[in-house]
């Protein structure tokens, strides 16, 4: 309870008492330690099952990871196969997926926190449904993105710039969720000062609130790229092929991706594959690895305290 | 190409993060070799059985060919079919014909017509864990063991073997394929009668990887699965010998490729829009490649290859589709 001069003085048992606590006895800081013992031990329970799981991918991949496993194309032999156009996949979906979330995503944000009308009724489905829209499975935009993206008014075809916009649907909600709380988190009296200033609504934003809120929003755009390029689900639904020996040329070419070459290498009869499906799995890992370390940076070095 | 414009813009982002460290972006191992002159894109979707066939048929010719750009989904053989009919792939691979009632009517309301060609063969291993040693069942008990209504608990309710010995005790633990296998299809058709028939309280999966580690970490575990997943773990299985009606007959590639390992063989096809044949050059340089390597490919790909007669229909098949 923080000190306030206005109040009368109260004793630490009516603290307390005011945050629910029953008497302080000499059991209770065995129990507190017993609390953060357990507390440990089922932390120490994810830690080990991850650490299980990196060690033995490790070991079965990191063998296999040379350059021609990074310069050679899928092939029918395990000993040749590699995912040059896996990684050119991955890399020009998640262009696509940075080009198309940044704009809509920020824009929005921008929209619900510094214009949006609240008592509205449609701001506030719209509010409702991005929170919602963030907790559907991926899986879901998936069948969207058949639905609409690869056939229907769009009928874009299994390409590079379908699979990537049915990634960007995944993403987008979180991505407009973190820009808003990084928005939030400039102090109004920086926006009220512009403002005071005699600066305009949209010099106010451009000027000072997006510049201050920049390294929250690339940070939340890093982490969404990274879920998205380690999406497998949506991929599989659009119905991109899992073999294919060729980069991409453009938007309208076809693609595999990371995710989808390990789904098709674990699924071979051929054990040699399962080698190669955990070689392909530690460079997903270490290229998620790269953007979070990225994202952490960013976040360290831009980041401002008011 | 109506997307090149962008391409530059979205490189240089891609770039900007920093994941530079992959290569460059030409056409790599692939230029260079054969003398070929196709090229164009090739659109290959349809069953997981299929899949290493197709592979392999695709990169032996975009050895010859390096501008066809031939890409091979996985999606089984119902979803090939459905992509095929709706005139988005120019081949579709199956693993049993393509169904009259359901699939046939849609190819035929999108104006996609088709030849059906035989590429390869497979046949269903029935295997049980190397602690459950059954030699061989019958047709009806396999049956009595898998249909819908089973309430078979433990083997030696199955009574005795073919061969007169008794079926071992041991809790019925089962595996199979998921209901979007044709391997699926294909065993509850032959086997309980019905197409999609089967007990419930099995462990199903697509993957037949994980059936196999299923069914040799389970004591006694029972599952079927594709034959060339049986080949490449035969150490960790115990086979089970099928008897079809004349006896208990082991799968192998011969007794799959003649079809006397009954019921459980089965060919492999490849559905060709015969609109692509005409138009595509590429897609008919594929198919021919197909029906001249038959052989070679269902090697590298580990499957039952074609004899003799089976790729002579194949050819006649082919030669009348594309002179159509």
């Amino acid at each position: 309870m923080p000190f306030d001069p206005l109040l009368p003085p109260v004793s630490i048992a009516q603290e307390d008492a005011v945050a629910g606590l029953g008497a302080r006895g000499a059991g209770s800081l065995l129990r507190d330690r017993a609390f953060v013992l357990a507390l440990m031990l089922l932390t120490s329970i994810g830690l080990i099952v991850l650490g299980v799981l990196l060690v033995t991918t490790g070991i079965d991949g990191i063998p296999q990871i040379n350059l021609d496993f990074i310069t050679n194309f899928p092939s029918a032999f395990p000993e040749r196969a590699g995912i040059q156009s896996a990684i050119w996949g991955t890399l020009w979906l998640m262009g696509v997926v940075a080009v198309v979330i940044v704009p809509l995503g920020v824009a929005t944000a921008l929209y619900l926190e510094e214009y949006a009308d609240r008592t509205k009724w449609w701001n506030r489905a719209i509010e409702v449904n991005i929170q919602n829209l963030a907790a559907v499975p991926s899986i879901v935009y998936g069948i969207l993105g058949l639905a609409y993206i690869v056939r229907g008014p769009l009928s874009l075809g299994r390409t590079v710039l379908a699979g990537g916009l049915t990634l960007s649907l995944v993403v987008l909600p979180v991505v407009i969720i973190t820009a808003r709380e990084a928005i939030r988190a400039v102090p109004p009296s920086i926006k009220e000062g512009a403002l005071a200033l005699g600066a305009t609504h949209w010099q106010a934003i451009w000027r000072q609130i997006l510049p201050s809120s920049i390294p929250g929003i690339a940070t939340g755009v890093i982490l969404s790229l990274s879920r998205a390029i380690g999406e497998t689900a949506p991929l599989i639904l659009v119905g991109a092929a899992t073999f294919v020996a060729f980069n991409p040329t453009g938007l309208d070419s076809p693609f595999t991706a990371l995710p989808l070459q390990i789904f098709s290498w674990v699924s071979q009869p051929n054990s040699d594959f399962q080698a190669k499906a955990a070689a392909a799995i530690v460079v997903l890992l270490f290229i998620l690895i790269l953007l979070n370390a990225v994202a952490i940076w960013l976040r360290s070095r831009f980041q401002r305290r008011w | 190409m109506k997307y090149q414009w962008l391409a530059a813009p979205i490189a240089a982002g891609v770039l900007a993060f920093g994941v530079t460290a992959c290569g460059s972006s030409d056409n790599g191992s692939t230029s260079g070799t054969g003398g070929g002159n196709l090229s164009g894109a090739v659109a290959v979707d349809g069953s997981s059985t299929v899949f290493p066939f197709a592979q392999a048929a695709a990169e032996g010719l975009q050895g010859q060919n390096p501008d066809v750009k031939v890409t091979v989904g996985e999606s089984g053989t119902g979803g090939g079919f459905e992509k095929f009919c709706a005139g988005e792939t120019d081949i579709s691979n199956a693993s049993r014909p393509i169904d009259a009632e359901k699939e046939v009517p849609t190819c035929e309301k999108n104006g996609v017509q088709y030849a059906e060609v035989l590429v390869a063969n497979d046949g269903i291993a029935i295997v049980t864990n190397k602690d459950l040693a059954i030699a061989c069942l019958s047709t009806d008990q396999l049956k009595a063991l898998w249909n819908s209504k089973s309430t078979v608990k433990d083997y030696a309710e199955l009574g005795k073997q073919p061969d007169g010995t008794a079926v071992p005790a041991g809790k019925v633990s089962l595996y199979g394929p998921g209901t979007d296998s044709g391997t699926f299809d294909f065993f509850t058709d032959k086997i309980n009668g019905e197409k999609g028939d089967t007990r419930k309280d099995y462990q199903p999966s697509e993957d037949d990887n994980i059936l196999v580690q299923g069914v040799s970490g389970d004591k006694t575990g029972l599952g079927y699965f594709g034959f060339s997943y049986y080949e490449s773990n035969a150490d960790k299985l115990n086979l089970v010998a099928v008897d079809g009606g004349s006896g208990c007959v082991k799968p192998s590639v011969a007794t799959i490729q003649d079809g006397s390992y009954k019921p459980l063989s089965r060919p492999l096809f490849m559905y060709v829009n015969t609109k692509s044949l005409a138009e595509k050059p590429q897609v008919k340089g594929f198919i021919d490649y197909v029906a001249a390597n038959s052989a070679d490919i269902a090697k590298i790909a580990k499957i039952v290859p074609l004899t003799d007669a089976q790729l002579q229909t194949s050819k006649d098949e082919l030669a009348k589709a594309e002179g159509a």
